[in-house]
């Protein structure tokens, strides 16, 4: 239906002309989803955009076709192609936030596609309204038609996005990462509401996307692009099975997961090549560890390895027969083997770990506030009291933020960001705080870090209480913890330059005080994180994202800290840049001994790099345990819910997935009794009247439902 | 004993003040090679450096006309206390000296030989004769007018030119020749650099800048001592003289009122921004309250009272210039006063955004002081919106004196600034013949001025963003 035949789409950069987008080929069919697939600026959106000829003001298509049923997209008049744009292709954008006029009720916007281009008016509109409205899954439809954009969540304003764009029952709906801005769980249930609408209307769809588990769940064929053009394209099925060129097999090397566990993810050398250069041979050559003289000199053409399985190699096209590969003998297969890592860390000497690291026995009282929660009610066992104690011991951690309303500002309420979280990590190991976007994690980051000064509760640090620290004594104690944010591009002050940045921690705690010395461990920083010392007169907008999140983790480590707060340090990387940070993490926690708060919503992440995991719910810890214990036993039904929703590659059988309906609810007034008692699948009457205490599976495991024991007793009994 | 008296007005010092710390900060600059990066790169920029040359001009004018003396009193009879006249002169004063000495009596054209509104004139024989009477100064070397002007001017014109030539030739010899030995390198190599453009400094923009002030200089030079180029004012003073002179009195309150608004926006803006809670509460009330009385309410409040205070205490100030001067700082001061808000709010909202940054959280976790995070993170990212608030409400200020001066409590009548003659040209251009020329120099005068702060901060804002490559 959709053919796109040699598109190129160039941009305007000043002098130079980049070629976003040079020489793509494709068809989708009806029914289809066709899943377009590369990290970022590899040229998917250019693509889509093109398709739509919504190119932004330095873009022009200088070549190529978009045949929608014969018809050249590209040859008709702008006033022509308002007619197809919304009636005929439809597009949902990645960000629902700002795709929704906030000073208009949903219910217009929606109509405003209708008045545009059907004939239907007034009431007849409004009942069309409300039938699509229904149709993505928004409760109470007549009511809703009227509220503005700010009273939906995120995932609702997708689904309005998604009404929107089926309006006019489009023939190619194009979804720009249509769910990276949202949680697993509402993830979950927009694929599956996209899928449900496919089926129905039968349009096609062109998924844009960067997630190899989304492409997995959604798609009927998957294109992989690199630098502007396609690589590699297949069947799902065939896709998954077999994946033939180096970068893709690279893409999927480099996804963490619990296989991987204990030994580095792999990882690609250099970046993607700037895009306003001309290309001679194949541009994954200096990337490619199987590279070889023809690579450099002759660009490869398609070569089909399969039925609809086509690759843009020279390793699987004619005359790989020449390749070194093949002389070697090693085959078609060339995963593993020779595969360098790009993250070289020079040896390091074992930093001199803290005293209060070294094995200590700890008396009773200093049993951690975690142990004594799952050890209550039970016979502690002689082991368990000799366990140490933890380099961090968070007991009852309470941060509430008060609303205040009028004129005088008074307390009108609380949002309770952060109730009650106990938690504890040993020295060297890494505690991964897991749980959807607005349940607390990063607030239970910073109130550890006392950046926000906790309510309530204790933070004890090597023994000492935090939240009554102040002033200097504080400061003293901030160099044995820092933090690493999620945004590489907002935590680093554009106007220093990195020898400045890496500074500032040591000039303030007074480490390291001659200009000198300083100097000397900024250069040793930044070889530890695998960047070269000339770079320390450079500016951050120099980098890209990684080198910058690379920077970050040095700044953290410049001030010699034992624990590190990541607040999803890696969520706005790209997959292999994401291996890389992981690689080096690791590499740091082996050398350094460091330990880690890792806060995250990727649950693979988790499985690949945690030893211990915290499942948290609306300001509470609703799991906890060992990796194992959590990610393969869990008891929770969050914790299930959660795990389930996760999009996984896989080939073989169909795995069960627990939708949760609505989402999370206010921190500010959560529900009573068990705060997941409105999403659970198995909520018992007992569930509504009070929060259930933990119930403890094993030494480390606990969860808190009324579903496992005493307390099924108790909720069995009332 | 020196043959005149200096005099240091309140706004001198401040000039000064404001010059030595100019002075200090490129001091620490050369020393410093990273914070020279980017006054390099602005020096690469054409409309960078053809605006700066000329913001030069601009400042080097305010900066001669602001070293003022008294000169001793003629008529002295070796007496031992030496008496000095009450006529505060500038240095640039006694540059232009003829444009300042030839008054004529009331207005007359650009270029005119004649007056511009007739009056009687007696004839030799007795007779009266009511006519356009021919100026004191303005072409009174011609016998005959109406003949010989056109080609006067021409010759003039050539004459000039001819000294602009000269100059601007020197002025390329002195800048090859001073490159030559800057780069170590030839006259010739030094020559070739400049002429092809081949340099990463634009050469050839900033001789054409110099060249083009030099011209002007030149024929303004030339014409202006034989005419009045931009005709005379009610009193018959020359309205080029008059323009020159208001650009230091536009530069003082342009500089000055930023100079005392600037402490109040900066500080208060961040602090509201940064600390928000009560903070944040108190100040907003502040400036609030501020914005909601009429700023000429205040200011005219301000200079009356100011006023009252100097008809009482006349001894304080010996001189009409000193007077004048006192004045023109107190409109400063209260208008600087009046003035931080709209900035401060700016940087209240900008700083909140900052706050929130991670940059700034990862320093609150190394332990780093409210100041310092202030000073190092905060000041240097909202110096974008400082620096293009100055330029544009440079502008302004020099617009509200003109209205100020309307109100009657703008600088001192006495004072030569755009400000009066805009205000002047009020009742000029409702004149039947219309006056015009006050006004379109003054236009001129403050749009060259403003157009070219505009474009210098603009270029100073790309070239201190490390973003901008």
């Amino acid at each position: 239906m959709l053919e796109v035949n040699n598109l190129k789409t160039w941009l305007d950069a000043g002098k130079t002309q980049v070629r976003a987008v040079d020489g793509v080929s494709f068809a989708i069919n009806r029914n289809e989803t066709f899943a377009l697939l590369g990290e970022s600026g590899c040229g998917k959106s250019m693509t889509a955009l093109s398709i739509m000829r919504l190119l932004p003001e330095a873009g022009r298509i200088v070549a190529g076709s978009v045949n929608l049923d014969g018809q050249d997209l590209l040859e008709l008049p702008e006033i022509a192609m308002r007619t197809v744009r919304g009636k005929r292709i439809a597009m949902i954008f990645q960000e629902p936030m700002t795709s929704l006029n906030p000073v208009l009720t949903v219910g217009r916007q929606i109509a405003e596609t209708l008045y545009r281009h059907t004939a239907l008016r007034g009431d007849a509109a409004r009942v069309r309204v409300l039938e699509l409205l229904d149709a993505v899954g928004i409760p109470d439809a007549q009511v809703r038609y009227h509220d503005y954009p700010f009273q939906f969540s995120g995932g609702m304003k997708q689904r309005v996005m998604i009404a929107i764009a089926l309006a006019c029952e489009p023939d190619l709906l194009i979804a720009d990462e249509p769910t990276t801005a949202l949680d697993v769980t509402i993830q979950a249930q927009v694929l599956e509401l996209l899928r449900k609408l496919q089926r129905e209307h039968g349009m096609a769809v062109l998924l844009i996307t960067h997630d190899l588990g989304v492409v997995s769940e959604m798609a009927h064929r998957v294109a992989v692009m690199y630098a502007g053009e396609m690589v590699e394209t297949a069947e799902r099925g065939e896709f998954f099975a077999n994946p033939r060129h180096p970068y893709t097999r690279k893409l999927f090397a480099s996804l963490p997961g619990a296989v991987r566990r204990g030994e580095p993810l792999e990882t690609m050398r250099g970046n993607v090549p700037p895009l306003d250069s001309d290309f001679v041979g194949c541009r994954f050559a200096g990337r490619c560890d199987f590279a070889w003289r023809r690579c450099g000199e002759e660009a490869p053409e398609w070569s089909e390895v399969a039925p609809g399985h086509a690759v843009r190699c020279h390793l699987v096209g004619s005359g790989a027969a020449n390749s070194p590969l093949c002389k070697r003998g090693a085959g078609g297969d060339f995963s593993g083997a020779n595969i360098r890592d790009t993250v070289e860390i020079p040896p390091n000497p074992p930093l001199q770990r803290g005293e209060f690291c070294s094995t200590r026995q700890p008396s009773s009282q200093e049993q951690s506030c975690v142990h004594r929660l799952a050890l209550k009610g039970r016979e502690a066992a002689p082991e368990q009291r000799e366990r140490p104690v933890p380099l961090l011991d968070v007991c009852d951690l309470k941060i509430h933020f008060p609303i205040r309303k009028g004129l005088l500002k008074r307390v009108a309420g609380h949002v309770y960001a952060v109730d009650g979280v106990s938690l504890a990590i040993g020295c060297g190991r890494t505690l991964a705080l897991v749980g959807e976007s607005g349940c607390g994690k990063t607030t239970v980051g910073k109130g550890i870090l006392q950046l926000i000064r906790p309510t309530g509760g204790s933070v004890r640090f090597a023994g000492e209480e935090l939240t009554q620290l102040k002033g200097a004594a504080l400061r003293a104690r901030r160099a044995d913890f820092q933090i690493v944010f999620q945004d590489p591009y907002s935590s680093l002050d554009p106007r220093m330059r990195i020898a400045d940045i890496l500074e500032e921690g040591m000039i303030s705690l007074g480490t390291a005080s001659p200009p000198a010395a300083r100097q000397a461990s900024v250069d040793s920083l930044l070889q530890q994180v695998g960047l070269s010392p000339e770079s320390k007169y450079r500016y951050p907008h120099e980098f890209s994202g990684g080198q910058r999140q690379r920077v970050a983790i040095a700044r953290a480590l410049a001030v010699k800290p034992k624990l590190l707060v990541c607040d999803e340090p890696t969520s706005a990387l790209d997959v292999s840049v994401q291996a890389q940070i992981l690689n080096l993490l690791r590499g740091l926690q082996d050398d350094l001994g460091l330990a880690y708060l890792f806060i995250t919503h990727n649950l693979a992440v988790v499985e690949y790099f945690a030893h211990e995991v915290a499942v948290m719910y609306l300001g509470r810890i609703v799991e906890r345990g060992s990796v194992e214990e959590v990610m393969h036993a869990p008891r929770h039904p969050y914790t299930r819910a959660l795990l389930s929703a996760v999009p996984v590659i896989e080939t073989g059988s169909k795995r069960e997935v627990i939708r949760l309906s609505g989402d999370l609810p206010s921190p500010s007034n959560p529900p009573r009794g068990c705060h997941f008692h409105p999403r659970c699948p198995h909520v018992m009457p007992v569930c509504r009247l009070n929060y259930p205490a933990a119930t403890g599976f094993s030494a480390t495991h606990s969860a808190r439902c009324y579903l496992y024991g005493e307390n099924r007793e108790n909720g069995g009994g009332i | 004993m020196m043959p005149f008296k200096l005099v240091l007005l309140w706004t001198d010092g401040l000039l000064w003040l404001l010059l030595a710390l100019v002075g200090l900060y490129v001091w620490r600059v050369r020393r410093h090679e990273h914070l020279l990066q980017p006054w390099r790169r602005l020096s690469r920029s054409r409309s960078g450096v053809a605006s700066a040359v000329i913001l030069l001009a601009f400042v080097a004018v305010g900066v001669l006309d602001s070293l003022h003396f008294r000169l001793p009193l003629e008529k002295q009879a070796g007496g031992v206390v030496r008496h000095y006249s009450p006529e505060v002169l500038s240095v640039f004063d006694l540059l232009v000296g003829p444009l300042r000495k030839q008054p004529e009596k009331t207005y007359s054209a650009p270029f005119a030989t004649q007056l511009y509104a007739k009056e009687t004139i007696e004839l030799p024989g007795g007779r009266q004769l009511r006519d356009y009477p021919r100026l004191k100064y303005g072409g009174a070397h011609l016998a005959d007018p109406a003949g010989e002007q056109a080609g006067d001017i021409a010759a003039t014109a050539l004459e000039g030119g001819a000294w602009a030539l000269v100059a601007g030739w020197g002025a390329t010899l002195a800048l090859v020749l001073w490159l030559a030995r800057r780069r170590r390198i030839s006259p010739g190599a030094a020559w070739s650099l400049v002429r092809h453009g081949r340099d990463e400094i634009p050469w050839r923009t900033f001789l054409g800048t110099v060249g083009m002030l030099i011209l002007f200089a030149c024929l303004a030079a030339a014409f202006s001592a034989k005419y009045h180029i931009f005709g005379t004012d009610k009193v018959g003073q020359d309205v080029f003289y008059l323009t020159l002179k208001s650009i230091r009195t536009g530069l003082m309150i342009g500089t000055l009122t930023t100079l005392v608004m600037l402490p109040f926006a900066l500080l208060l803006g961040i602090m509201a921004g940064y600390f928000r809670g009560w903070v944040d509460d108190v100040i907003q009330y502040v400036y609030t309250t501020l914005n909601s009385i009429p700023g000429v309410l205040l200011i005219a409040a301000a200079v009356l009272i100011l006023q009252v205070y100097m008809d009482s205490n006349q001894e304080l100030f010996d001189t009409v210039a000193a007077r004048a001067d006192i004045r023109l700082l107190f409109l400063c001061i209260i208008l600087g006063i009046t003035s931080w808000t709209g900035l401060c709010r700016l940087l209240r909202g900008e700083t909140l955004k900052l706050g929130e940054m991670e940059f700034v959280q990862a320093a609150t976790a190394f332990g780093v002081g409210h100041f310092r995070i202030i000073a190092r993170h905060i000041l240097p990212n909202v110096m974008h919106i400082v620096l293009i608030s100055i330029v544009l409400d440079f502008s302004g200020l020099v617009l509200a004196e003109a209205v100020l001066s309307y109100v009657g409590v703008g600088v001192d009548p006495t004072m030569q600034s755009w400000g009066n003659m805009i205000n002047g040209a009020r009742l000029e251009m409702a004149r039947e013949p219309m006056v015009w020329w006050s006004l379109a120099a003054a236009f001129v005068f403050m749009f060259v001025l403003v157009l070219s702060a505009n474009l210098f901060s603009d270029r100073v804002r790309d070239a201190f963003d490390p973003r901008m490559k």
